[in-house]
């Protein structure tokens, strides 16, 4: 089939609009002079100063420590949470529960923020790293169970059925057959979670403590000031682990996808 | 004659004694259902019923989809609780055991294969769970997949294998526990016509190598008619009939029973006794009587059935000499399945009653054609008579 | 016993840290601002009792947002610029999604994934990225003035049509890829069978095509009002001081004068206009997931 010009011109001029805006990021982020919109010669000065900037580097490591954990901490609970809500039949207050799950998703970030912001101030606990954390796991447990939630729906109970017939508990069932099978959204929605809290803005600006400034509160306060080629620098090395990291888990999952039409047409053949 | 005993006769090894527990007053029954009921919210699955299934039964649960078959199964297995009363596995009560700490097995109708762990990891999950000692697991294991010819297949995952090979891995990993039951779920939707019928053969070898007590539910009647030493027909959660394949087909207790089993035709009409056990059946539509044998009683002009299988209907060009039964018609259709043919006869205007007959003869040499005069005669006792 | 501890763990923290907080906010919302610590009250204690608390907490604060018109002038314009912004995503939006739809079967797993991406990059940067195209001696104006298609350079940036440019670009997957998941399922022999009846292609496109992506139309058209209605990064990067919007002015109330109850009066507001959209778009949802059975 043939494209016609109308849907190969706007897919054309919708992606260069998608993505014209991080190539010149790109482009400029090589560029000799400190004046960003003149092209003065190549140049990786910019990355070298960067690397310099101890205040970057600080901020990158508390983001860093924040996401790892906050992901980990929100992927435990957004998969038990999926779990209750497929899985966990009726309970008092269940529709509470999936809104407070729920909710998240479409709340405004100033609004989480400014709570949980007079939470932390109510109960007397400090503004820092530890706050970040519980802030980011409460938002971005929701995208985890999203994501887990919808591939439980799709999973076929009779696989945990077979288990617990065969004698397994039911923590063994979920341990040995619902766990290895979901492990993919479960890992998706990790990665999720993670990029969430590297992103994150506002929530953090609201519940992080003058110690603990993450690296998008840092770049934002350096933005707010005008275009500066560090931040190009930073936010090109930013997209490229980004796509490295999503180019790498599409090559795989595809390589699986067809390894498995493979086999499944090899066996189909065989009988 | 069922058709599990006419198998064993054939086979030196086991005893030709007829395999009928049920008929043995002092036999204990492995399964007792006792006046079961299961409700869904409003919805009743299961109607206070009552049954016995015996050890080394291959036990058969066949009716429409929706019938109750499968919620019998399900809490066989555990998954279900019964609303009220009692299912005995072996004498106890199994109602409050959780489906992991049962001696039931079953056999999932998707197969429920494990697609992360290899065929050999499936099969070995169950006996894992009971920490097997490691030599006596592989011993198992092994034993399994040469029962199940999958011993080529043991280190490939459940995607790369065919859908044939995925049924007998279900079955082995279900049978390598050595339940004292084992449930079947459709266990041969999943396969084409073919692969099918070969496949039940080889369940009832296994069944009968193994000793185990198989209940299976499915809703093709032809599978349950041939793997089964006993079928319970079953109709919106209750069971209507509880006999060996051939009293089923033979003897059906309702027009339901006849209906759902084989091809039958069903004439309506009212009875009058004329004999010990002989009735004279007057045929609504048209007033004609025939004569047909009963051994239940009916009262004089009771309304009743009169159910015919077509293969028990002679067809003939002119009036059998002697015949009890004759009814003149015309050939409204001819169904030819290769080894045998269906003829539709038109008899007293618009009412149609098929014949079968086998075919002998190539079909060139075929005696009848459309709208050919015909008689069709049957014996006194080749229809049942049926009250409802 | 397990599936209590399965239950009570996920509950019991999104109770602490997500239902709590906003009673807070609510009990904020309706306290005077005060020059203490924590700057407002009336503050509990157990000495006065719970009557005497609850009788100091009044509507004051609602009251004042309604006086000063910065506050409602700040959420009309929202409303506004969210409005139009969602406006503008669908126009660009849908034009892509359907190119998606009807570009060869081995290329749309590429396109999704180049949909996604950017997706998964700091939305800080994509948003700064039109810091440098947009500004008066930006990439844009260089271009526009070497073509002569202007003479003086246009001032784009610190304005509201920067702001839109700002979300349509940001929010523009949202938009893309429940419209291309609507379209995709479109059975093509619908269009044939249109076309075979009569309709010419933009006859069928909008008999057909359009009334049957119509689920997707509108979960797209949420998913960007709803997030663009509360945004605060894009109206402080690329908007200027007459842009106002709601989340940028609960901000300044709350870090800059540091009103707290004003603050927590604001997001309360916000919060119930935002109630309206988000209930229309679950039934939305739950409507598509009901068709899809």
């Amino acid at each position: 089939m043939r494209m016609s010009w109308f849907n190969a011109t706007s897919l054309t001029l919708g992606f260069a609009f998608l993505y014209l805006p991080m190539v010149i990021l790109i482009i400029y982020s090589f560029n000799e002079s400190r004046l960003v919109t003149v092209w003065a010669g190549f140049s990786t000065k910019w990355y070298g100063e960067l690397l310099q900037n101890q205040s970057f580097l600080d901020a990158a490591w508390v983001t860093l420590k924040v996401a790892v954990f906050s992901s980990t901490l929100a992927t435990i609970l957004g998969t038990m949470a999926a779990y209750v809500l497929v899985r966990g039949g009726r309970f008092m207050g269940r529709t509470l529960f999936s809104g407070m799950i729920y909710a998240p998703l479409v709340m405004p970030e100033v609004i989480t923020g400014l709570s949980l912001l007079l939470l932390f101030i109510g109960i007397g606990l400090d503004r820092g790293v530890l706050t970040i954390v519980l802030a980011h796991t409460t938002f971005s447990m929701a995208f985890v169970s999203v994501v887990v939630s919808s591939r439980l729906v799709t999973f076929d109970r009779s696989l945990e059925e077979a288990a617990l017939d065969l004698g397994a508990s039911p923590w063994d069932a979920f341990r040995l057959v619902t766990l290895p099978i979901i492990a993919p959204a479960v890992i998706s929605g990790w990665l999720l979670a993670f990029t969430l809290s590297l992103d994150d803005l506002v929530i953090a600006s609201f519940t992080a403590g003058p110690a603990s400034t993450t690296l998008p509160i840092r770049i934002f306060s350096a933005v707010r000031l005008g275009v500066s080629p560090e931040i190009n620098a930073l936010s090109t090395i930013m997209i490229a682990i980004v796509t490295v990291g999503v180019i790498t888990a599409s090559l795989v999952s595809k390589r699986s996808m067809v390894r498995q039409k493979r086999d499944e047409q090899a066996a189909a053949r065989a009988t | 004659m069922t058709l599990r005993p006419f198998l064993q006769q054939g086979r030196p090894d086991l005893p030709a004694t007829v395999f009928a527990p049920w008929a043995d007053p002092n036999q204990k029954p492995l399964i007792r259902f006792q006046n079961v009921t299961k409700r869904f919210g409003d919805f009743t699955a299961i109607d206070d019923l009552s049954l016995d299934i015996y050890e080394r039964e291959f036990f058969a649960l066949l009716g429409p989809s929706g019938c109750g078959k499968t919620t019998m199964m399900r809490m066989l297995a555990g998954f279900e609780n019964p609303t009220s009363g009692r299912i005995e596995l072996a004498g106890q009560d199994i109602v409050p055991v959780p489906p992991n700490k049962r001696a039931v097995n079953m056999m999932f109708q998707s197969y429920a294969l494990f697609p992360h762990l290899t065929v050999w990891d499936n099969i070995a999950f169950g006996l894992r769970r009971d920490s097997m000692p490691k030599i006596d697991l592989q011993r198992r294991v092994e034993e399994m997949l040469k029962l199940t010819r999958l011993e080529k297949f043991a280190r490939r995952k459940p995607h790369q294998i065919s859908g044939g090979q995925r049924q007998r891995v279900a079955l082995a990993r279900s049978l390598a526990k050595a339940p004292k039951l084992l449930l079947l779920d459709e266990p041969l939707g999943a396969l084409d016509k073919k692969l099918r019928q070969d496949t039940q053969f080889e369940l009832m070898d296994i069944q009968e190598k193994t000793g185990t007590t198989f209940v299976i539910v499915t809703h093709d009647q032809e599978e349950a008619m041939t793997v089964a030493s006993r079928v319970a027909v079953m109709d919106e959660g209750r069971l209507i009939q509880v006999a060996t394949p051939a009293d089923i087909y033979e003897a059906p207790n309702s027009v339901y029973v006849a209906d759902f089993i084989g091809d039958v035709n069903i004439l309506e009409g009212t009875v009058r006794a004329t004999g010990p056990n002989r009735y004279h059946f007057t045929w609504a539509d048209t007033g004609e009587s025939v004569t047909a044998a009963s051994e239940r009683p009916f009262s004089d002009g009771q309304t009743a059935h009169l159910a015919i299988r077509p293969e028990k209907v002679q067809i003939s060009a002119e009036r059998p000499e002697g015949a009890e039964n004759a009814i003149k018609g015309k050939v409204h259709d001819i169904a030819y399945l290769g080894n045998i043919s269906t003829f539709h006869v038109r008899v007293a205007g618009e009412r149609i009653i098929k014949a079968q007959s086998a075919n002998t003869r190539r079909i060139t040499n075929r005696a009848f054609t459309w709208e050919d005069d015909v008689w069709l005669s049957w014996t006194p006792t080749a229809g049942v008579v049926l009250s409802d | 016993m397990r599936r209590a501890i399965l239950i009570l763990v996920p509950y019991l923290w999104l109770l602490a840290l997500f239902l709590v907080p906003f009673i807070i906010v609510g009990r904020i919302s309706l306290s005077d601002t005060a020059l203490a610590r924590p700057p407002y009250l009336p503050q509990f204690s157990w000495d006065e009792g719970i009557w005497a608390f609850l009788s100091q907490l009044d509507f004051e604060n609602f009251w004042f947002l309604t006086t000063d018109d910065l506050y409602w002038k700040a959420y009309l314009s929202s409303l506004q610029i969210a409005i139009t912004a969602t406006f503008f995503a669908l126009l660009i939006g849908y034009p892509i999604a359907y190119g998606m739809a009807r570009a060869p079967e081995e290329w749309r797993p590429t396109l999704m994934m180049l949909v996604i991406l950017p997706f998964w990059t700091s939305f800080l940067i994509r948003v700064y990225s039109w810091i440098g195209i947009l500004s008066q001696e930006g990439y844009l104006n260089q271009i526009l003035l070497w073509a002569g298609i202007i003479d003086a350079p246009l001032i784009i940036l610190n304005t509201n049509t920067a702001v839109y440019i700002g979300i349509v670009y940001t929010y523009l997957p949202f938009m893309i890829l429940p419209i291309y998941s609507a379209l995709d399922r479109l059975d093509g022999s619908l269009i044939e069978a249109a076309e075979d009846l009569g309709c010419s292609r933009l006859q069928a496109f909008w008999l057909i095509t359009v009334p049957l992506s119509k689920n997707g139309i509108i979960a797209g058209c949420f998913l960007v009002f709803i997030p663009a209605l509360g945004e605060f990064v894009i109206p402080s990067l690329l908007g200027g001081s007459e842009t106002l919007m709601i989340g940028k002015i609960l901000w300044e109330e709350f870090f800059n004068n540091r009103d707290w109850p004003v603050a927590s009066a604001v997001a309360v507001v916000l919060l119930l206009i935002l109630v309206v959209p988000i209930v229309l778009f679950q039934r939305n949802q739950q409507r598509q997931a009901e068709e899809d059975r």
